[in-house]
């Protein structure tokens, strides 16, 4: 099975007068998991179509594999599709539905069913593959839509929120079997999704998008621990981060000014010369800690609420000048609403933000 | 569940107009109807029972034959046409086009207009010495030839063109709203398969369509049963009988040539046929509703 690499450069894609993605660049390695990640409306599906073909670019190239594939037809770009509606034709069996493009584009009789088999063994779809799609249940509709991708042995397989109409467990045990999947072909795979779990167990690397732009092109990792502004800060993450209003000082050591607390930076990554100037700062609720009261950088909170989550709990705390905080604690946490609680901001897992331009600094 | 006696009666008395109107115009209608054919009726109702008489009179009726010939002629060829024609407009419509609202309106205005006017319209249209071969003809085609109207062999196959005219309309707007629930994902997932477009109508969109052809079907259908003003207002059944359908026959029959035993028997009849082609077909429909 070859594996293509995918090279935009410059796409400019717009409807009427109304730009959606202006000079947009991206690399997709051979082999890579890119997953493009995003509110709804911030172009990540648009980019997706524009790549299988299925919309027209205003200007800019697509390669797919080395060739320029800018204004071939999806056929012919190497390149396979997997919609969020399944999109299985709905009259046709299981096995019809994977062997009917092949079977138009003339693949010879034996080659097609060996695919076919070999997809369905894959998927574990050999005993479905007489069925037609309306009497399988929802994920087994969805493998067929991904078995009917990878008959045709891409190079680049496309998914565009393929999980996002299955309920929860479907969900989790589909991106398993996607991952595995990945893992086993070794196939150029890129994923659209709005769901953050999604990219951030899925992906090799994340695009991060907001109004049309790569906010950031990253590792699963380092989006979560180094967002570079606030909106990709809070997109990642659930539960989310928590963000807390102030100004940066720098006295003897730079310090982070919230209300009365007075937070340490010192062993912060300042991306450049801090400056006194108002900031934000932001935490993921598992990384403040509890500590004993005399710990000379610790703040105290009052605990307003206790979020049993199965696994561990979250708790919202209040500081005493009214900045409201969750964090996360064991799942047999003795904490009660009311309580007072010591609490420790680390530095280096801490992320701070420009008030008015949300950069990190 | 218990009901007050008072919204009992209520419900009651607001169903007893159908219900009357249901046993005594339908029920009994049609079985008045039966029995009549069943006796020597002539101008007058009367209750001589002579049995099947009036169906042995009927069959041997050369009018009643070119009848039946020419309404299986027209139902066959109008509803297959209407179809086709039907849903290639709605495919064509369906490609996106400019003032798709316009050219909607337009297709479906035949559909606004009576047999009566559609049948006149297309009778001088087709009237050699005034349509369409007169025009040819005054543009300087001297041997142009269009006179299907005025042969007796091909007069029905007017009536066909009229009725399509009109009816394909009716046609389109149907499956335009069936074409239009055919998810956009559907489209893509193909042109990704690389399946040409007409392919993929064939293939994938007519199959998924069932139920827009079997809604415009029927509604066709009972349209051929009913065939009477057409013929009326195209040709009055002629030239001679070569345009005679069925209910012309016994509308004739029943107040023209004053044989009310023969006009029943030949209801009765069509009434049969229908019974007979929509019997197992619903009986096959609550069957399927079972097993689901």
């Amino acid at each position: 099975m070859q594996k293509s690499n995918v090279d935009i450069r410059s796409l400019q894609i717009g409807f009427g007068g109304l730009k959606v993605l202006e000079n947009l660049d991206l690399h997709v390695g051979a082999s890579e998991f890119l997953v493009l990640l995003g509110p709804s409306g911030c172009g990540k599906s648009t980019l997706l179509n524009a790549i299988a073909g299925l919309i027209e670019v205003k200007g800019g190239e697509i390669h797919i594999g080395g060739r320029d594939v800018t204004w071939a037809e999806p056929k012919d770009r190497g390149i396979a599709m997997v919609f969020q509606s399944y999109a299985l034709y709905p009259r046709m069996s299981v096995r019809r539905n994977m062997s009917f493009g092949l079977k138009v584009a003339r693949t010879p009789q034996s080659e097609i069913e060996r695919r076919v088999a070999e997809a369905a063994q894959m998927l574990r779809l050999t005993n479905l593959l007489e069925r037609r799609p309306s009497e399988l249940s929802g994920g087994q509709r969805q493998r067929v839509a991904i078995g009917r991708a990878l008959v045709r042995h891409a190079g680049v397989y496309l998914f565009d929120e393929p999980l996002s109409n299955l309920d929860a467990q479907l969900r989790a045990e589909l991106r398993v079997e996607i991952k595995r999947l990945h893992a086993r072909l070794g196939a150029t795979m890129i994923y659209v999704t709005h769901d953050q779990i999604e990219a951030l167990t899925l992906a090799d690397r994340i695009a991060v998008m907001q109004g049309g732009v790569i906010q950031q092109l990253d590792t699963p990792k380092k989006i979560y621990r180094e967002p570079v502004n606030r909106f990709v800060a809070s997109f990642v993450g659930s539960p989310a981060m928590n963000f807390i209003p102030g100004k940066l000082a720098r006295g003897s050591e730079v310090a982070f000014i919230a209300g009365v607390n007075q937070l340490s930076l010192t062993g912060y990554a300042f991306r450049s010369q801090p400056t006194e100037a108002p900031a934000v700062l932001g935490i993921r609720p598992e990384h403040i800690e509890l500590t004993a009261s005399n710990d000379p950088s610790s703040v105290s909170a009052r605990v307003e609420m206790v979020e049993p989550m199965g696994a561990d709990t979250l708790i919202w705390c209040r500081l005493a000048d009214g900045t409201a905080f969750s964090l996360r604690h064991d799942a047999d946490t003795q904490v009660r609403v009311g309580d007072t609680l010591t609490v420790r901001f680390p530095a280096d897992a801490m992320s701070l933000f420009d008030e008015t331009s949300g950069q990190r600094l | 569940m218990r009901l007050s006696l008072n919204s009992r009666l209520s419900a009651i008395s607001a169903l007893l107009p159908a219900l009357l109107v249901m046993l005594v115009v339908y029920i009994g209608a049609t079985s008045w109807t039966v029995w009549i054919s069943l006796t020597s009726s002539r101008m007058l109702p009367n209750n001589n029972f002579v049995g099947l008489r009036q169906y042995q009179i009927l069959l041997g009726n050369d009018r009643w034959i070119t009848s039946v010939h020419n309404i299986v002629i027209y139902g066959v060829l109008f509803v297959s046409l209407a179809l086709l024609i039907g849903f290639l407009l709605a495919v064509a419509i369906d490609q996106r086009i400019r003032a798709e609202d316009t050219i909607r309106s337009i297709y479906l205005y035949p559909y606004s207009m009576s047999f009566v006017v559609t049948g006149l319209v297309w009778q001088w249209l087709l009237n050699p010495t005034l349509g369409i071969q007169h025009v040819l003809r005054s543009w300087g085609f001297e041997g142009a030839t269009f006179d299907w109207i005025v042969r007796p062999e091909t007069a029905i196959y007017c009536l066909v063109v009229a009725g399509v005219w009109q009816a394909s309309g009716l046609v389109m707007a149907i499956m335009l709203a069936g074409l239009r629930g055919v998810d956009e994902e559907i489209w893509k997932a193909a042109r990704v398969d690389g399946l040409p477009k007409w392919r993929v109508y064939v293939s994938i969109i007519i199959p998924m369509m069932g139920a827009s052809f079997a809604t415009a079907a029927v509604l066709l259908s009972t349209g051929v049963v009913r065939l009477y003003d057409l013929s009326v207002a195209m040709t009055n059944g002629g030239p001679g009988i070569a345009s005679e359908v069925p209910a012309k026959f016994v509308m004739d029959h029943l107040f023209e040539r004053a044989n009310i035993g023969l006009a029943t028997a030949a209801a009765t009849t069509m009434l049969i046929t229908v019974v007979a082609v929509v019997a197992p077909y619903l009986y096959w429909r609550t069957r399927k509703g079972e097993v689901r």
